[in-house]
């Protein structure tokens, strides 16, 4: 995130002349939508803004993007991003991954991305599933997922985006879905953050695991299955008769009913953004397959950056010192020599 | 500091005929020192005004087991009076601190040479870990006999020269390399200034340890003046060697590729970033680089080689000069992100030292074996210039090559360097930097005119393609490594469209050729019965090998390829010039193929991959046996 001067745009302003490929239905139109729709609201500029990309079905989004943008290889955005960002700390650097870009290929990438705190937003599109090689399970697919690989269903444990990111010292984390109309905020407040914003995004694959999110996504089921977050309010879903509160002797969440809108009563808890230990709860908090799931900001609690910790310590050490070529090769032990010292 | 061009003092000028050359090895346990005892002593002897090289031989261990042959850490220094261009073939003094360096260095020395044994380490116990028999001690058993062997208890005078500072048994003995670079320094007149002020900035945090070490460095600088031991051991003076005026320093591969490549990015007028991950012997340019923030250097330790890579093009597309460094398997690891940057055309410089391969293979000694990694080890068509460095020295000048190349022709570049260059040191006369032409970029900042798109793939006449940096209004646009639309840059898999592109990347690269200088011969005729071809460290040996058979009357000459892909354009004629081309490398025989294939001529290879560098009798032979 630069700070230079807020300018005037609109969502047509961050579209390309590029025909977008997805298959028709899939999620991806819905992001690219929210995103281009969110650009305008941050009051950036085009050219100072650059989408990085892995390999997937999501890392095509740069294209569709009309900044500048690098679609490069299988799982390393994070670290083709480190050096944009810190070649010139001014440029707003976004990173576009998916489940199995972001965390198979490129698992070690993202976890030191996070825990070095570039500053950046990474947007990881979790379907479950490996789609531009047509249907493979990911590193996120539920046990039992049944693929061209795993014909008698997967045995391996998935592995939890957000839990995997507030592990390696990520200092934002957030969830959001991809067709629902909170993205914005969420992407809004990722680009507030200043550091590594991480943003998992729930997004169907309609192709090849279709409806796998439905339980919490479908509209129907949205109000008993989805808690959006906000910091400095109860955590409270079911229009609001429903709330989470925390169970002292297991240390653990469970769902509490709420008469009357007494939430303090029912021991709902006021979500705090900046509390790293109900962040890892409310991550964790997964009942069933049927939700509830919790959304929106879990964790916002910033600390200073990579890229500004780096461009210090650059100017701190040349401080004073001239870049003088000709000086440093001159230096150490040398010796002259004046004449050819004898004829052999 | 000194100056080579002083008088002979009386007791040189009456002194024996000098040797021309002399070649010291020391040789002892990996925690013994021997690496700083070689690097001082090289220190003083480029103070003394000899020409000179050095090998240094040590263990991929850290600390391996104390007194065993494989713990055995050795540096070896060829000094002289006339131009030195190896470390040596075989030693005329050795140095064994203790059984085990004596048992794996000696065979290794020349008859009659010298050695000098710690007669106080040739214990029972130790003698067994070298594994000798049980009883046997070679200083006593005459197995030594091809040699002259003075055996002396350097541990217990090492004990009594520090004795006044109080010092434990254990940092009392650890001085001992300090004595014995004393008496080297008595052995072949060296100034021990410099190395008293070394230690005195070494140890200004505690004095004692300076001064026990001062001591120890006199006592064994005393020892050869006083100890009437007579018979070999006897002071040896070798004169200054003749060198072309100026201003001269020391310096390893992994220092003049990190100045060059510093100087390369002035040069182009670029901030510099370098993405790099510990790798033996590549981390020493990422340690050097790190220091240096004030020419504009950002230095990233990333968390595998392949990050190390891909920030450095990330890097490189947001406008810096974007450099990586590896060794063989890191380089293997960046292979497919060489790819991304060929495919993008960004600018990128890659240096791989070299090492024993395949696989982990010999981490710390040197090799050739990353010729076809280099040229070919990527998938598709993925056509890269590569550059080789022959010398310490030398690497300044190719690493300021390699910034050339990749900025003016929007490509990666490799530049290959070795285990040896990166570690061995030499003379180098200080380059004046205003002598170098500046190449500065011009990154694209007009938008296209009205009613005409932007192309970021449109080509200047050597087919290179804008260099735009983001943050640039009016230039937007998308690249990856999906095949690219001529001119636009848009994805594009038209089966025309990747010819066309394939054909560009080519042609390309090819067209550099026109733009670097022709194949010199370096020593001999351009024409004639046969014609030693080499790259990389090999220089020293070829050159002195084909100097000896040429003094010999044989006609042969020294070809020394810096350009390795693409080949200087006269390359192919000149080769054809000759009736026999030997091709010596320590690999198996690799530009040896790559010249087969690109001029279809008869090149014979000698190869050598024990993980130490060629000796000049080695290749001495080989010429004496093509030409008999």
């Amino acid at each position: 995130m630069n700070e230079m001067t807020t300018i005037k745009t609109s969502p047509k302003d961050w579209e390309t002349d590029q025909e977008v490929r997805w298959c028709p239905g899939c999620g991806d139109y819905a992001i690219l939508k929210a995103v281009q729709r969110t650009m305008p609201e941050l009051g950036v500029r085009p050219e100072n803004t650059v989408f990085v990309s892995g390999i997937g079905c999501s890392s095509r989004f740069p294209y569709y993007m009309e900044t500048y943008g690098f679609h490069t290889i299988h799982g390393r955005a994070p670290a083709i991003a480190t050096g944009v960002k810190l070649a010139n700390p001014e440029l707003d650097v976004w990173i576009i991954t998916g489940d199995g870009d972001a965390l198979s290929i490129g698992g070690n990438h993202t976890m030191h991305i996070l825990r070095r705190n570039l500053d950046c937003q990474i947007l990881l599109f979790n379907n479950e599933i490996y789609g531009l090689t047509k249907g493979q399970y990911s590193p996120t697919s539920r046990v039992g997922t049944r693929s061209p690989s795993t014909p008698f269903g997967s045995v391996d444990r998935p592995a939890t985006p957000c839990a995997f990111a507030l592990g390696s010292g990520a200092r934002f984390v957030a969830r959001g879905i991809d067709t629902h109309k909170n993205l914005p905020a969420v992407l809004k407040a990722a680009h507030a953050h200043k550091g590594a914003s991480f943003v998992e995004i729930y997004q169907n694959c309609i192709v090849y695991n279709d409806d796998v999110f439905a339980p919490f996504t479908e509209k129907k089921a949205a109000p008993e299955s989805q808690i959006w977050v906000e910091h400095g309010a109860p955590v409270l879903f079911a229009g609001g008769t429903k709330g989470l509160a925390l169970d002292h002797q297991n240390l653990r969440l469970h769902v509490v009913d709420v008469v009357d809108g007494d939430w303090q009563g029912a021991g709902v808890i006021v979500h705090d953004e900046t509390n790293r230990g109900l962040a890892q709860m409310l991550i964790d908090y997964a009942p069933g397959e049927g939700g509830p799931v919790v959304l929106g900001v879990i964790y916002n609690h910033p600390r200073p950056t990579f890229d500004r910790a780096v461009v210090d310590q650059n100017e701190a050490a040349a401080k004073g010192k001239k870049p003088d070529l000709q000086a440093l090769i001159s230096k150490g032990q040398t010796w002259q020599v004046t004449k050819e010292p004898h004829a052999l | 500091m000194a100056s080579a061009a002083r008088e002979l003092t009386p007791r040189e000028a009456s002194a024996h005929p000098a040797p021309e050359a002399i070649v010291v090895r020391f040789a002892g346990d990996s925690g013994d020192g021997m690496q700083l005892t070689g690097g001082q002593f090289t220190l003083s002897t480029a103070l003394a005004g000899n020409d000179l090289a050095t090998f240094p031989d040590f263990p991929a261990e850290i600390r391996a087991p104390q007194g065993t042959t494989f713990g055995v850490s050795a540096f070896q220094i060829n000094f002289g009076s006339t131009a030195i261009e190896t470390a040596g073939d075989e030693p005329d003094v050795l140095i064994a601190m203790n059984p085990a360096a004596l048992k794996t260095n000696a065979p290794a020395l020349k008859p009659g040479g010298l050695i000098i044994a710690d007669e106080g380490e040739f214990t029972p116990r130790n003698l067994a870990k070298a594994g000798y028999a049980d009883g046997v001690n070679p200083l006593h058993d005459g197995s030594l006999a091809k040699w002259q062997v003075i055996a002396f208890n350097i541990s217990q005078l090492t004990m009594d020269a520090v004795k006044p500072f109080g010092l434990g048994n254990k940092e009392a003995l650890r001085c001992k390399n300090m004595w014995t670079l004393g008496l080297a320094l008595w052995m072949f007149d060296r100034p021990r200034e410099p190395i008293v002020d070394w230690l005195k900035g070494k140890f200004a945090k505690a004095p004692e340890l300076a001064e026990a070490n001062i001591a120890a460095l006199n006592a064994g600088h005393a020892y050869g003046e006083t100890a009437e031991i007579g018979g070999p051991m006897k002071q040896h003076h070798i004169d200054p060697a003749p060198a072309e005026p100026g201003l001269y320093r020391t310096v390893t591969g992994a220092e003049s590729i990190s100045f060059g490549l510093v100087a390369g990015a002035q040069l182009a007028g670029l901030p510099m970033f370098f993405g790099g991950y510990p790798i033996t012997p590549a981390s020493a340019i990422l340690h050097h680089l790190s220091r240096l923030k004030e020419f504009g250097v950002t230095t990233f330790q990333a968390e595998d080689e392949i990050a190390a890579i891909a920030s450095a093009i990330g890097a490189s597309y947001a406008g810096s000069l974007g450099v990586t460094s590896s060794s063989g398997p890191g380089v293997a690891l960046k292979g497919e992100a060489m790819g991304l940057a060929i495919m993008t055309e960004l600018p990128l410089v890659i240096v791989n030292s070299q090492r024993g391969g395949p696989s982990t293979g010999l981490p710390t000694k040197t090799e050739q074996s990353d010729l076809y990694q280099a040229v070919y080890g990527r998938n598709g068509d993925a056509p890269m210039p590569v550059i080789a460095a022959r010398s310490p020295a030398d690497a300044f000048d190719c690493a300021i090559e390699a910034c050339r190349l990749a900025t003016q022709f929007m490509t990666p570049v490799m530049l290959l360097t070795d285990g040896y260059i990166a570690n061995a040191a030499e003379p180098w006369k200080v380059p004046d930097m205003s002598g170098y032409e500046p190449f500065p970029v011009q990154f694209k900042t007009d938008p296209p005119a009205e009613g005409e798109v932007l192309k970021p793939y449109a080509r200047d006449e050597k087919l290179a393609r804008p260099w735009i940096k983001p943050g640039t209004p009016g230039l937007l646009h998308r690249i990856g490594g999906i095949e690219k639309q001529v001119d636009t840059g848009h994805i594009d898999y038209a089966p025309a469209n990747h010819q066309r592109m394939t054909d560009i990347r080519k042609e390309k690269v090819d067209g550099i050729a026109n733009h670097i200088p022709d194949q010199q011969v370096e020593l001999g005729n351009a024409t004639g019965k046969l014609v030693i071809v080499g790259w990389g460290s090999t220089f020293g040996p070829i050159h002195q090998a084909v100097r000896r058979a040429r003094r010999k009357g044989l006609d042969v000459s020294h070809v020394h390829i810096r350009h390795i892909w693409p080949l200087p354009k006269n390359l192919g004629d000149l080769l054809r010039g000759y009736e026999k081309i030997i091709v010596p490398e320590m690999n198996t025989g690799q530009l040896k193929t790559v010249l087969r294939d690109q001029y279809l001529v008869d090149a014979q290879p000698l190869n050598k991959v024990s993980g130490q560098p060629f000796r000049i009798a080695e290749i001495e032979a080989a010429i004496e046996a093509a030409l008999a």
